[in-house]
């Protein structure tokens, strides 16, 4: 049976021709409209609209590059850097309830008007609420759930030893750049590189796959000085006492290892904390021992004696009459403390006495003079790579009038820095060669250059310990079971172009155990006024208590016999006797 | 009919290797994500260990040792006085010494 629409269906229906072509038309139009924009996404936006795509699924990942650690020569942190969280907000995002607000600025310990303040620059889109906070508060203000407010993790250097090895080490800025010391000078081996990664996540965030290493994160490198923390701690507390004991403007100690030029110790007065950014001022900030000048005094005597005798003009047995304590250059007047009557090159540098000193020094030529403190480093930077090391005074010896000889050679109008003084007397504790000075730890045997024959070495080496002898300048130099050997310095201080008659700058520097030299120390305290300003009063004292520990925690075996040596104790023979 | 056959075995396998791509993939994923997780959390000890090690330094600075020694367990340097130094040559020496009169008490 057939169904009343077949039935219709039967019927033919004529169409007009027109009509099914048209329709086809249209059809191939819109294929064709079809194939050509395709070919237009596919073709010409193939580029960007992948890009659009990859927008939603790929992620470009920063790797974080740690800044390298300082360490001492032993292995001991002078700095490190410690991850620190900072809270940002996004104005525009930030919904924030009273209650939540309360409990924001008492974790933050911030005004909550100030917070409010913050929030509300309705044009900013970032803006920091605190910089590195601990991250157990951040923990806690993230717990707070508070929409519109982030967290970055940022590196905060710590520094343990504080004060002590300050000036050595420096300090950093808040964006992790070295601003001062060791952290400026080593700045591009400590910094590390960020890396960055592109990788695809899903949609809960999760990274599921790695797709290609943009740039690889470069780690800051450690640098491992050549301080020994243990005798910086020392040097640093002797020279804090001496310069409060004497009420001293300011100090400097340096410590040298006498066969490498490696710097042990350095360290000044007054100092600044690291740790706390409010301490640091311009005066605390500088390293004095390396970018102040000074002029030193006695404490260079020993390098034209030594030049002198390296010329063959004396013997250390030569004598010089310097009575009555004074003696005319030109039109100055060159002055002892007191009448010292005859004496032999030896007993000058052990009495350190000014007129003796000129007398040999105007019989060398300027020349001579100039070119022993030429090559024992003077007038020039040392070359540690610290920034800002200063070159200190040493003027053309063509253009030096007798005077300028002769006060020369007892450390006036020569200015130099303590370190230079320091380096200088490596010429004595080497057999005459000069040591480069380093701040970095040294693995190899160092290049020197040879300035004075290892006789004449030795020979101002006896010297120099004479002046720590009864009969000396600095008996209080001596350090108990050791030979000591060093030079003081008690100059008048230059102000205003004029010497001041009642300020001083007392230095001592020296070396011990004369045997085998092991260390080198060189003190200086300005303007001490607390009644005594004699370097072998001021400055000996600090220079024996810090080479008497250095000694000890280097191990250093005794050249000599301690005043007290006893064998054995009493209590000992009884349980032998027992 | 037997190209119908091998047409269909062809399917089969080409199903196969499709569920096997979907399962590696995942499989990939998911390990991935173990990775990064391990990624994390070295990065994490790596930041404990630096703590630690900023800790420990703190802890042995010499002032705080010097601190403690000081006033606490009420220590002292000894004086040069009290100090005896024994050079393991005449030691060696004197301790003959010393047994010789030892003997003849």
């Amino acid at each position: 049976m057939l169904s009343p629409i077949n039935q219709h269906a039967t019927v033919q229906i004529k169409m007009p021709a027109g009509r099914a072509r048209m329709v086809l038309a249209l059809l191939i139009l819109g294929l064709i409209g079809l194939l050509m924009r395709a070919a237009y996404l596919q073709g010409l936006q193939n580029d960007f609209l992948q890009q659009k795509g990859e927008a939603r699924y790929s992620r470009i990942v920063e790797m974080s590059a740690d800044r390298g650690m300082i360490t001492d020569r032993n292995g001991e942190i002078l700095a490190i850097s410690s991850p620190v969280a900072s809270v940002y907000a996004d104005p525009q995002a930030i919904t924030i309830t009273p209650a939540q607000l309360k409990e924001l600025s008492e974790l933050l310990a911030m005004d909550e008007a100030e917070i409010e303040r913050r929030i509300n620059r309705e044009q900013s889109r970032f803006v920091y609420l605190k910089r590195q906070i601990v991250p157990e508060i951040a923990e806690r203000i993230h717990a707070l759930r508070i929409p519109g407010i982030a967290f970055e993790t940022e590196f905060k250097r710590y520094y343990p030893e504080g004060e002590g090895a300050a000036h050595v080490v420096g300090f950093t800025d808040i964006n992790d750049q070295g601003q001062e010391g060791v952290e400026r000078g080593w700045n591009a081996v400590l910094a590390g590189e960020m890396g960055s990664r592109r990788v695809l996540k899903d949609n809960k965030g999760r990274i599921i796959e790695d797709v290609e290493n943009i740039r690889a994160p470069k780690p800051g490198q450690d640098v491992i000085l050549s301080l020994d923390r243990r005798i910086q701690h020392i040097a640093h507390r002797e020279l804090k006492k001496a310069v409060a004991v004497h009420k001293a403007k300011a100090g400097s100690i340096v410590a040298l290892d006498a066969q490498t030029g490696e710097v042990l110790a350095l360290t000044n007065f007054p100092v600044y904390n690291p740790n706390s950014r409010s301490s640091i001022n311009s005066e605390r900030i500088r390293n004095r021992a390396l970018i102040d000048t000074f002029e030193p005094g006695s404490t260079l005597k020993p390098f034209p004696v030594a030049v002198a005798i390296e010329a063959g003009h004396v013997n250390p047995n030569t004598r010089f009459q310097t009575s009555p304590g004074t003696f005319k250059v030109g039109r100055s007047v060159i002055r002892d403390v007191r009448d010292k009557g005859v004496l032999s090159v030896a007993e000058v540098i052990q009495v350190s006495s000014n007129v003796g000193m000129v007398k040999i020094a105007l019989s060398l030529p300027p020349q001579t003079l100039w070119e022993i403190y030429s090559n024992t480093g003077f007038g020039l930077p040392v070359g540690t790579g610290y920034p800002g090391e200063a070159n200190g005074l040493l003027r053309p010896y063509n253009r030096w009038r007798p005077v300028e000889q002769a006060t020369m050679s007892f450390g006036h109008g020569i200015s130099v820095s303590l370190m230079q003084l320091a380096r200088a007397y490596t010429i004595f504790t080497t057999g005459g060669e000069l040591k480069p000075v380093t701040l970095e730890k040294q693995e190899f045997p160092v290049m020197a250059q040879r300035v004075i024959s290892s006789k004449t070495a030795l020979a101002v080496g006896r010297m120099l310990e004479m002046a720590t002898q009864a009969a000396g300048t600095a008996p209080l130099a001596r350090v108990n079971g050791y030979r000591v050997a060093g030079k003081t310095g008690t100059a008048h201080k230059l102000v205003d172009g004029k010497y001041a008659k009642d300020r001083y700058i007392s230095s001592f520097v020296g070396y011990a155990p004369v045997s085998n030299p092991r260390v080198i120390i060189a003190v200086m305290l300005d303007e001490p006024s607390a009644g005594k300003y004699f370097g072998g009063e001021v400055a000996a004292p600090v220079f024996s208590r810090v080479m008497a520990e250095a000694l000890r925690i280097l191990n250093v075996p005794h050249d000599a016999s301690a005043t007290d040596m006893v064998w054995f104790p009493a209590a000992l023979t009884e349980d032998q006797k027992g | 009919m037997i190209l119908f056959r091998f047409n269909l075995i062809l399917i089969a396998l080409l199903v196969i290797c499709a569920l096997g791509v979907v399962t590696i993939q995942h499989e990939a994923r998911k390990l991935n994500m173990a990775w990064e997780n391990e990624r994390k959390t070295a990065r994490k000890l790596q930041i404990e260990w630096g703590k630690l090690q900023l800790e420990q330094s703190t802890l042995i600075a010499r002032r705080q040792i010097e601190y403690a020694a000081r006033e606490q367990l009420n220590m002292e340097i000894p004086s040069a006085n009290s100090v005896q130094i024994i050079s393991a040559k005449k030691a060696d020496e004197s301790r003959w010494v010393v047994l010789d009169n030892a003997k003849s008490y």
